[in-house]
């Protein structure tokens, strides 16, 4: 397996990026997440480490080479495409066979290849049809045994579940981190479903308009977010934002709230400064004695929790994940705390987090 | 009941009720459709079809006042015995195996080029269409000209490209005859024009294609070869096996571009089936039964034929 490393990379078409400089480092058996909306370049950062597009400015080192300027075929790079794209007409052992021909290895050693890598993910069956006839995970599956079977260097995959049905996802989503961390594979990985990415990735690269907004492990990423992009993008609904500002200790919030300022922070915020505050729906709780008031807009049924839509005055609604069995009827005016550990604080102007010291 | 009145009220104006006067019924336009082309076709398709193959058991000449006589089978056995006739089918089996073969190549050869877009790319593949937009006749008669001995501009080029060839088109005034090489002549022209035919199937093929089918082969470290072999050709198959089917069948009836050029001639040398059919039937000997038998047989040749390739072009397009 490999390291990948990418220095200034970029692209750009005409006067337009695709891509902003980037520079990224991804170390030997790590699976890498490239997590973005769509157009955010994800996409092409992938397809320039494979080498189907061509960099505008840059260097991509494959295990300390520079691989630049090389030929897809000449990087021993395996890549899975968003819908497959098998080979129609031929079969499901030709399709997995097709880069050990294009090789020119021999035939007991294709045989040996093909059947480790079918039995490894169990479609020892499909080998006789033909793509057209098979369901989108069974396709799913024979394209990764087509990038298994060459044994490369590293792994692209660009959305490989994108097309799938959402109970599919998971079962596929286990399965090829399973395979990843069985086979100890350097993997990148492209989708714009961040809990895809929370659950699949060691680390996670968020992309947006062309430039990498942040980059770490899940957890990082979801409880510090570098700024309001990724606080947002991050989580089903994002971290909530609200307005403030800061003055004698406390950050007064719409509707007349306070929120008394936690130790930590007050020297990094300057006084009377308008600031963002930031928390997650599951760091705030409904307490009768709370600090912060609001009255319910909506409260909707997840299973093992309600996430209550709070209207702290105008249009700022907060999203509160609160028990089960209560029930806090649409108008009811509640109150609630934020754990002080889980509040984030970000500059309106430069939207980037501010840091506690 | 309110509601009811209200909505067929409404939707009142959005009816258009179809009256007598302004408009016909779907039937009377289906009659209006169908009826003049199964006349026409009764009168000009089955019927010749039909009489023809009562004929074809019968002795009769068109030009003669004796009315049919049946013969039974002896037209079929009389042909199927003909050694000129057996000469003529090997004639036609060489003209179609080799201009079918050298038009799918040539073919296919012109398709890989024009597909990359470039520069005037859409003149050039139209103006590789042209040939086959002509009249065989006029181009039987034009390449006459050009193959002319004394003036024509193709033996005033060939010495310059192969200058051993003089001998070869000098034979011709010493009375040597080069074998086939009449029959060649022809074939060259064949390919000259439905070469582009060829072409125009494939490069449709070649255009449906998706890129993400050699990106994934690049992925898998296919050589261009390797990538011909083993996705452009199969992936094209089905259009090139129709392109061949249609050619086949056209180079088994080829009559008016060899009749524009040498009528069959020199001797029986470029004398294809269809010409020998023609000169039988309408040439002096208005052999009209014997005519009409060996019509059928080169009718059921063509079928079978078709049938062969359409199982083919059948298991390809299971396999795309």
């Amino acid at each position: 397996m490999a390291t990948i490393e990418l220095k200034q990379v970029e692209k750009r078409f005409g006067e337009a990026y695709a891509v902003k400089p980037l520079d990224l480092t991804i170390p030997d058996g790590e699976f890498i997440v490239l997590l973005g909306p769509s157009g955010c370049g994800k996409t092409t950062t992938l397809r320039m480490i494979s080498g189907l597009e061509t960099v505008t400015a840059g260097q991509i080192l494959l295990n300390d080479k520079n691989v630049t300027w090389l030929h897809p075929s000449a990087r021993d790079i395996a890549f899975v495409f968003q819908f497959y794209a098998l080979y129609p007409h031929l079969s499901v052992r030709n399709n997995i066979a097709f880069p050990l021909q294009a090789q020119g290895e021999k035939k007991d050693v294709i045989d040996e290849r093909i059947k480790q890598v079918v039995e490894l993910l169990r479609i020892e069956h499909l080998l006789g049809s033909r793509p057209g006839s098979l369901s989108g995970g069974d396709k799913q599956r024979v394209a990764l045994a087509r990038a298994l079977v060459r044994r490369p260097q590293a792994f692209l995959m660009d959305e490989p579940l994108g097309a799938l049905d959402a109970d599919l996802r998971e079962t596929m989503r286990a399965e090829i981190r399973q395979l990843q961390l069985r086979l100890n594979a350097t993997t990148v990985y492209v989708t714009h479903d961040q809990i895809e990415a929370m659950a699949m990735g060691d680390r996670i690269v968020v992309m947006s308009a062309a430039v990498v907004q942040q980059a770490g492990t899940p957890t990082e990423v979801y409880y510090n977010p570098a700024n309001l992009f990724v606080a947002k993008f991050i989580g089903s609904p994002g971290m909530n934002l609200v307005q403030g500002a800061f003055a004698d200790g406390a950050v007064r919030l719409p509707g007349d709230n306070q929120y008394l300022m936690p130790d930590g922070w007050k020297n990094s915020i300057a006084r009377n400064e308008n600031l963002i505050v930031g928390f997650r729906p599951e760091s705030a709780h409904v307490n009768a004695e709370g600090a912060l008031r609001g009255n319910v807009y909506a409260s909707d049924m997840h299973g093992s929790y309600n996430m209550l839509h709070v209207n702290m005055q105008g249009d700022h609604v907060v999203h509160l994940r609160a028990e089960r069995g209560t029930h806090y009827p649409i108008g009811a005016n509640i109150r609630f705390d934020i754990d002080p550990e889980m509040v984030r604080f970000f500059n309106p102007q430069n939207e980037m987090a501010l840091r506690k010291n | 009941m309110a509601t009811v009145t209200a909505e067929s009220s409404t939707s009142k104006p959005f009816v258009r009720v179809p009256t007598r006067r302004n408009q016909l019924s779907d039937r009377a336009v289906m009659n209006l459709f169908i009826w003049p082309t199964l006349i026409l076709l009764i009168i000009f398709n089955f019927f010749p079809l039909f009489y023809s193959l009562y004929l074809s058991f019968t002795s009769y000449r068109a030009t003669s006042p004796t009315a049919p006589v049946w013969v039974g089978i002896q037209n079929y056995t009389n042909i199927l015995t003909d050694p000129d006739l057996w000469q003529a089918f090997t004639t036609s089996g060489r003209y179609v195996l080799f201009s079918v073969a050298l038009q799918t190549v040539v073919g296919f050869g012109l398709a890989l080029l024009v597909r990359g877009k470039f520069r005037g790319s859409g003149v050039v593949t139209t103006l590789i269409l042209i040939p086959m937009m002509l009249s065989p006749v006029v181009v039987g008669l034009f390449w006459k000209l050009i193959y002319n001995p004394s003036f024509g501009f193709f033996n005033y080029a060939i010495p310059f490209i192969n200058p051993a060839a003089l001998d070869m088109i000098g034979s011709r005034f010493a009375d040597i005859p080069v074998q086939y090489l009449a029959l060649a002549s022809v074939i060259l022209v064949d390919v000259w024009m439905w070469s582009p035919f060829v072409m125009l199937l494939v490069l449709s093929g070649l255009n449906a294609i998706p890129d993400y089918l050699y990106e994934a082969a690049a992925i898998d470290r296919a050589s261009s070869w390797f990538q011909f072999w083993r996705i452009t050709v199969p992936q094209v198959m089905p259009l090139l096996l129709i392109a061949v089917l249609f050619r086949t069948i056209e180079a088994l009836k080829s009559f008016d571009l060899v009749m524009g050029m040498t009528g069959g001639g020199p001797g029986n040398q470029t004398e294809l089936i269809a010409v020998y059919l023609f000169r039988v039937a309408f040439q002096g000997q208005f052999r009209s039964g014997y005519a009409s038998a060996l019509a059928y047989i080169i009718l059921i040749i063509v079928i079978a034929i078709s049938n062969l390739y359409i199982r083919y072009l059948n298991q390809a397009k299971g396999e795309a």
